[in-house]
């Protein structure tokens, strides 16, 4: 491979550079154009006879006619192993603490790191005994990592069997040491090291099966723990009109959800967002473990003035690290913010190259390119019989708040959650703005066994109330023409039950420290409580008693879920609760 | 490598094509015609030809005229200098002043800053205008537009904010203006005697389109200069829809696909390359970022007021003449309000918002021919009072005494139980 290829640039617009070269060329090869001796790195996207247009992912300007281009042979990848956790990167897995800032501040353009820290010593330890037989996805040792063991596998690009003709003792390896020596049927000796590449656009499939995601993961929001559940392993999508919380729902999201892994993609979003979370995790205590959130997080941070092609392989690189994960058999959660940045970057490139529109303007293939980031998630089952899953949310931008838009619409086909949000909510500040009337989640159906474990005819229980948001939704309706005096007590009755639900349970305060996580023992308990009142016959004469004496329950509703969970003033909330529904029963 | 070239073999919208070899992209050139010479970026490279659009527009070029290559790409003067001067959309001084040839000059349009040098805002910025001081406060570093429809007082409320505001330098980049309103934004400064720390990049509504394009980077490359220099700088600019207007001009010029009535599918990057300059750097500067955004037909999700929202911090509606207290929102109040600022802001913004709002409600009642209740006279009081005192734009009061007059005028209608306020601060602060 000692002869490089090599290309001249012929044509520069925007993003996008067409160049031409004599030998062979790979679809999504990546090259490097050399602009004044810096190299802007870049991958090929349309090849015509000797014409390849490439996508470069730095700004071009400076770029001339003859500039030379030197291509890699190989696919725009990861790079996976020990110490990609708790990393801030940009699009191309580039760590951004590392590099060197112009003026001390500014992003300068040519610059590509190593993903992963070459001097540092992981403690190694083998799991495999020499001479046994492997493929890709098997195990060949571990090292400890923050609170779990990191897994050492055969390089995921191996295809077919081998056998491993050495292993490395215990003891401290760098990720660039040779920790074993594998052998395939050709006698060919391939070194393994700690760390690997995987090219990002690549589905990671080497697993046992894929198996249908039943379980819910919890992201300790009751809107949708309780309401619209997710699957581990499941697909989400969060639509909203701006300032709607889409951002505020996914931090929170990102710090509660319990996961072993939390991947963010900050996708042509704003950089002050991202700001927060990289400033804040390492301050904030996970819960679970006790140790820094930014220990299981990693940042993959493309914000919006960043150059747009690297945009468009930052969801990509999130997946690829999902996975990778999933490999290791644990649970990542890839939160991506926002596809809509993503499809936008597509757009923009399809529009460069000159291909024929879809609807907007994107291109044809933004169906397929989106169902294909969604399949990507999922539980699997590993070779070992153990399992590991990427539960994938995306949050969508549509235009003007329309979800009619293309995005919105190709997403919804591929996504098992609907977490749609309301500006209306949001002006009535009924936070997080998740519209119970319009979302939806196939997996409150799907996850039904697991669900009904925790609690028999939870799921029941569920529908039940959900079916009294909708009476409650068209009563208010009602009233809205007739005026209070239209309905009758009873329905005055449902639709206080309904709002009751809705401002004790569905609403919830991100910012009080007890509010903004609600555990599944304390989502049971408290659940049960409310479909409680709501089950209760109330008998009240008068349309002002009934106001009067529900207003005074949701006070107490309400009081009680700014209580520590079974501390003193809860218990004392609930018994009155417990004792107006006990007497009026009576 | 400087080369003449004298055959322009494409004229197209402003965009010229010449043949020419060893250009590089995005540099400059000048265009010398009949009508005087203008300044051309190079915006395609296709083989031998090259494409560039001229800033002065192509009208009057012909096939021969000389075309100029200089080799290095959009720069602006930068230095102390620059304060108290006026410039155009190419960077030429107005103002009849000395030119400015012997400044260093820096390039426009610069790369972003590395997101994780970034910090978290904390700085209050006070506008001594009491609608965007108490419930909507500007931290420093962020990045805020002006919602307006056609014919608002937008222009006036920018000028009054580079008037009074607390900053270091004012940055003014008027973005297709119309030329009274230049001299508008010119008196009001001159007048309040701050013009000595204000520059301004003025294209006007009859300058060259393509001119508009630059004002925006121009103006944030002298901001981000300065910045570093450890200055609080503010960015004022006005109108950021004639920008989005003078994309999607060279865009359909050039070809290109549009995808949302007749914007490219780039305007997102494009505005968000442009925001995104608003920054606190750590250890030294910030840039403050307010811009104009007209909404056309009042729409709201009109592509660019759509897009705006989609990157900036938050959103100013100016509505018959007032800042519009429902529906404006500045994202980042919470870093400042009561952090910052005095420690009863959070809880007056919220009373004499939610007060407000149900005079509103009393206003309708009455409107629908209800009948007057003792309690509903409050609330109109209370209206009329917080429409002169706080809403009026010509209001100029200093955050501490717009949260006193807060007090008063709640006091004024209301007994201290109706507020909903802590009682420590009713203890404190009420007027006895």
């Amino acid at each position: 491979m000692s002869d490089v290829k090599k290309g001249r640039v012929v044509g520069v617009s925007g993003p996008m550079v067409t160049c031409e070269v004599e030998s062979a060329v790979m679809r999504n090869e990546v090259a490097y154009i050399i602009c004044d001796g810096v190299p802007l790195k870049s991958e090929v996207i349309r090849i015509r006879g000797q014409q390849i247009d490439m996508q470069v992912f730095e700004n071009t300007s400076g770029l001339r006619i003859g500039d030379k281009v030197e291509f890699s042979r190989e696919l725009l990848s990861a790079t996976l192993g020990p110490g990609i956790l708790g990393n801030i990167y940009d699009g191309l897995q580039n760590p951004l603490a590392e590099l060197e800032n112009d003026e001390g501040f500014f992003l300068r353009r040519g610059q590509y790191l190593d993903a992963l820290d070459g001097e540092k010593k992981w403690d190694f330890t083998p799991t495999i005994e020499k001479g046994a037989k492997v493929r890709a996805g098997h195990y060949l040792g571990k090292v400890p990592e923050s609170i779990f063991e990191h897994h050492i596998t055969v390089p995921f690009r191996l295809q077919g069997t081998y056998e491993v003709i050495n292993i490395e003792p215990a003891g401290a390896y760098t990720v660039n040491d040779t920790i074993a020596v594998l052998t395939g049927d050709d006698g060919k000796e391939i070194p393994v090291t700690m760390s690997q590449e995987w090219p990002v656009k690549m589905p990671l499939r080497v697993y046992e099966k894929k198996l249908l995601p039943v379980n819910q993961i919890m992201t300790q929001c009751r809107l949708i723990d309780i309401f619209y559940p997710l699957a581990e392993g499941g697909t989400a999508c969060i639509p909203g009109p701006f300032g709607a919380g889409k951002t505020v729902l996914q931090q929170i999201i990102s710090r509660y959800a319990e996961v072993d892994i939390v991947i963010i993609v900050a996708c042509g979003e704003r950089a002050g967002e991202v700001v927060e979370t990289i400033r804040e995790f390492p301050e904030l205590e996970d819960p679970k473990t006790g140790k820094p959130l930014m220990e299981r997080t990693i940042i993959i941070c493309n914000t919006s003035s960043m150059p747009v092609a690297a945009r468009e392989a930052s969801v990509y690189t999130g997946m690829a690290l999902g996975e990778y994960f999933r490999q290791l058999g644990l649970k990542a959660l890839v939160l991506a913010d926002s596809t809509s940045r993503w499809a936008q970057a597509l757009r923009e490139l399809s529009a460069r190259m000159e291909e024929i529109p879809g609807e907007e303007a994107f291109p044809a293939y933004l169906e397929s390119q989106i169902a294909t980031i969604y399949e990507r998630a999922g539980v699997v089952e590993l070779y070992d019989g153990s399992s590991g899953s990427v539960t994938l949310m995306g949050t969508v931008s549509p235009a003007g708040g329309n979800f009619e838009e293309p995005v919105t619409q190709n997403t919804l086909k591929v996504v098992g959650a609907f977490y749609g949000l309301s500006q209306t909510r949001s002006d009535q500040r009924r936070y997080p703005a998740i519209d119970p009337l319009i979302s939806w989640s196939l997996y409150l159906d799907q996850t039904k066994d697991s669900l009904n474990e925790y609690s028999e005819g939870w799921v029941d229980l569920v529908k039940e109330a959900h079916a009294l948001m909708l009476r409650g939704s068209d009563i208010h309706q009602m009233m809205l023409v007739v005026g209070e005096e239209g309905v009758s007590t009873d329905d005055l009755i449902t639709y206080l039950k309904a709002e009751m639900i809705d401002a004790v349970c569905l609403q919830q305060d991100a910012f009080d420290s007890v509010e903004c996580a609600t555990s599944k023992e304390r989502q049971l308990s408290d659940f049960h409580l409310l479909m409680g009142m709501v089950q209760h016959q109330f008998t009240f004469e008068t349309k002002e008693e009934t106001r009067k004496e529900m207003a005074h329950l949701q006070n107490l509703f309400f009081q009680l879920k700014y209580c520590p969970f079974k501390g003193e003033e809860y218990m004392r909330y609930r018994i009155e609760i417990e004792s107006i529904l006990g007497k009026e029963q009576a | 490598m400087i080369e003449e070239h004298s055959i322009i073999i494409r004229i197209q919208g402003d965009i010229i094509t010449v043949p020419a070899k060893g250009v590089s992209y995005g540099e400059l050139a000048t265009v010398k015609s009949k009508f005087g010479v203008s300044l051309a970026q190079v915006i395609r490279l296709q083989g031998d030809e090259v494409s560039l659009q001229v800033f002065a527009g192509s009208r009057g070029v012909a096939t021969n005229d000389e075309v100029r290559f200089l080799n290095h790409p959009m720069q602006v003067p930068f230095g102390d200098a620059l304060l108290g001067r006026i410039f155009n959309g190419s960077g030429d001084p107005i103002d009849n002043g000395p030119n400015l040839t012997a400044l260093p000059r820096i390039n426009i349009g610069g790369p972003s800053v590395n997101p994780i040098k970034r910090i978290i805002p904390r700085g209050f910025v006070e506008t001594r205008i009491p609608m965007i001081d108490v419930f909507n406060p500007l931290v420093e570093s962020q990045k805020l537009p002006i919602f307006a429809a056609a014919g608002e007082p937008y222009n006036e409320l920018l000028a009054r904010v580079g008037v009074r505001i607390d900053a270091d330098i004012v940055i003014l980049g008027g973005i297709g203006l119309k030329y009274d309103e230049y001299l508008k934004f010119r008196n009001a400064f001159e007048e309040a005697g701050v013009l000595s720390r204000t520059i301004m990049f003025i294209n006007t509504a009859s300058d060259p389109t393509v001119e508009r394009l630059l004002v925006p980077d121009m103006v944030l490359a002298v901001a981000e200069q300065f910045g570093i220099q450890g200055k609080k700088v503010i960015v004022l600019l006005s109108d950021m829809t004639a920008f989005a207007d003078a994309i999607k001009e060279i865009a359909i010029s050039m070809d290109q696909v549009p995808s949302n009535l007749g914007y490219p599918g780039s305007l997102y990057s494009d505005l968000a390359s442009r925001y995104e300059k608003a920054v606190d750097f750590e250890g030294a500067g910030s840039i403050t970022l307010l811009a104009v955004t007209t909404m056309p037909g009042d729409d709201v999700t009109h592509p660019v007021p759509d897009n705006t929202g989609y990157i900036t911090e938050g959103q100013f509606y100016l509505k018959t003449g007032v800042i519009e207290p429902f529906g404006s929102l500045s994202r980042l109040k919470q870093l400042v309000i009561g952090k910052v600022t005095r420690e009863d802001h959070g809880y007056i913004m919220n009373s004499m918002i939610r007060l407000f709002a149900e005079s509103r409600e009393v206003e309708q009642k009455l409107s629908m021919g209800f009948e007057k209740t003792e309690a509903d006279d409050k609330y109109l009081k209370y209206a009329e009072l917080f429409y002169d005192r706080f809403m009026d734009l010509n209001v100029d009061l200093g955050i501490n005494d717009a949260l006193d007059l807060g007090w008063k005028t709640m006091a004024e209608c209301f007994g201290p139980e109706d507020v909903g306020i802590k009682q420590e601060f009713i203890d404190k602060y009420w007027p006895k």
